[in-house]
């Protein structure tokens, strides 16, 4: 697949990622363990949801189908999201719901910062607006980490049990395909071998100040992305999310 | 008659922002220009923070304030490209704020001092605070919370 398809999927997979994690982070509003924490996680969830309203706005105006954010985000079924696998999974306890965002903020980062020098200018202009958010979301991932990580012998535990679980959905955003090689030759994306890289000297300044430890296995669960095959959990979360435009299609107010 | 531009600027002066109110949608920064097109005003807006639910109310406002003066086509675009930050927000504007409670953003990264007593012996209390746009903070001598303008 090559020009306005590549572009359409690379921009569904930018906005898929924002629309889940912001919708599974939203998911806290009103349960967090304090009150910080909960207007802390709806904020970021506000962050990610309006940065998706960009990169499917995007979409839609690429595809030049007539179809805006909204029809993209609520009228698509599991096998349409281009998500990565990562930001489906469930919230967990708060340790592994912080220890998902971190990974995530981080991959966010260092991809925002290489797409806001992007050749294509509708492109760079999201992101380098998104980047400023996503450096407040990483610094924030980034300490709670590192405080619970080197917290009590709980917390700690809690922490390196999130990250064995988590760590088989890192490879995948970092997994090249087509798509990410169309849009690497048209002078886009990054090259997603450089971005890891970079990826993991931030990570692990994280593991280390929150002692640890980074699991050895480098499998990569896969399919998300691609639309493949996602997790059995998306499903679950699009009837939540898409709960209204299901039971009323065509619904606005 | 067509309003001059000077004018239509002072016009937006009036139009308070819907989250913090003591502040106008141009000492926020968020206005970046405005031009005639043919008899349609052009009102470029830049959105503060992606997801902030005051985008929608501001544009709404700068239209009926607008209309209110007897402009009658006005055409609100979003700008997102430089996009926003606190260093556009007026002098006035970071005055106003202190004044009414709110530590205006300073690059160090935290207030410079208390809002309310001027104590510069403040600690955060969270990253995030009632909008997008803030933090939450405390004054640990007059031991009174504030919101800080976070500085992006």
């Amino acid at each position: 697949m090559g020009g306005q398809g590549a572009l359409f999927e690379y921009l569904l997979r930018l906005g898929d990622n924002t629309l889940i994690l912001g919708h599974r982070v939203s998911e806290w509003c009103g349960h967090a363990p304090v009150l910080e924490e909960d207007i802390a996680l709806a904020n970021t969830a506000l962050d990610l949801i309006g940065q998706t309203q960009m990169w499917l706005g995007l979409a839609g105006e690429v595809e030049a189908d007539g179809r805006t954010a909204d029809d993209l985000a609520m009228l698509r079924d599991v096998w349409d999201f281009r998500n990565v696998l990562l930001v489906e999974q469930p919230n967990g306890n708060f340790g592994q719901t912080m220890m998902r965002q971190m990974l995530f903020d981080a991959f966010h980062f260092e991809l925002l910062s290489d797409l806001a020098g992007a050749g294509d200018d509708r492109i760079a202009a999201v992101a380098a607006k998104a980047l400023k958010e996503v450096t407040y979301h990483f610094d924030r991932s980034s300490e709670t980490v590192i405080g619970l990580g080197d917290g009590t012998e709980e917390s700690h535990a809690r922490m390196q049990a999130a990250l064995d679980l988590l760590w088989p959905y890192v490879g995948e955003m970092f997994t090249p395909d087509d798509i990410d090689a169309a849009m690497f030759e048209a002078g886009v994306a990054p090259d997603l071998r450089l971005l890891r890289a970079r990826f993991d000297s931030r990570v692990d300044r994280v593991l280390k100040d929150a002692t640890l430890a980074r699991p050895d296995s480098s499998y990569a669960q896969t399919g998300g992305k691609t639309g493949f095959r996602h997790s059995e959990h998306l499903g679950h979360l699009l009837t939540q999310m898409q709960w209204l435009q299901r039971a009323y299609p065509g619904a606005v107010w | 008659m067509t309003p001059d531009l000077p004018t239509v600027w002072r016009w937006l002066e009036d139009v308070p922002d819907p989250e913090i109110p003591v502040i106008s949608v141009v000492d926020l920064g968020i206005v970046r220009d405005v031009a005639w097109d043919g008899d349609t005003l052009d009102v470029a807006v830049t959105p503060t923070y992606s997801g902030c639910p005051a985008t929608s109310v501001i544009a709404m406002d700068i239209e009926t304030a607008l209309y209110g003066r007897g402009v009658r086509n006005v055409r609100i675009r979003t700008r997102i490209a430089p996009p926003w930050t606190t260093d556009w927000l007026s002098a006035k504007g970071r005055a106003k704020l202190r004044e009414y409670g709110i530590a205006p953003p300073s690059p160090a990264g935290g207030p410079e001092a208390c809002p309310q007593c001027g104590s510069a012996n403040v600690t955060r209390v969270s990253q995030f605070g009632s909008t997008p746009c803030k933090a939450h903070w405390r004054c640990d001598d007059c031991l009174e919370p504030f919101d800080y303008f976070k500085c992006i």
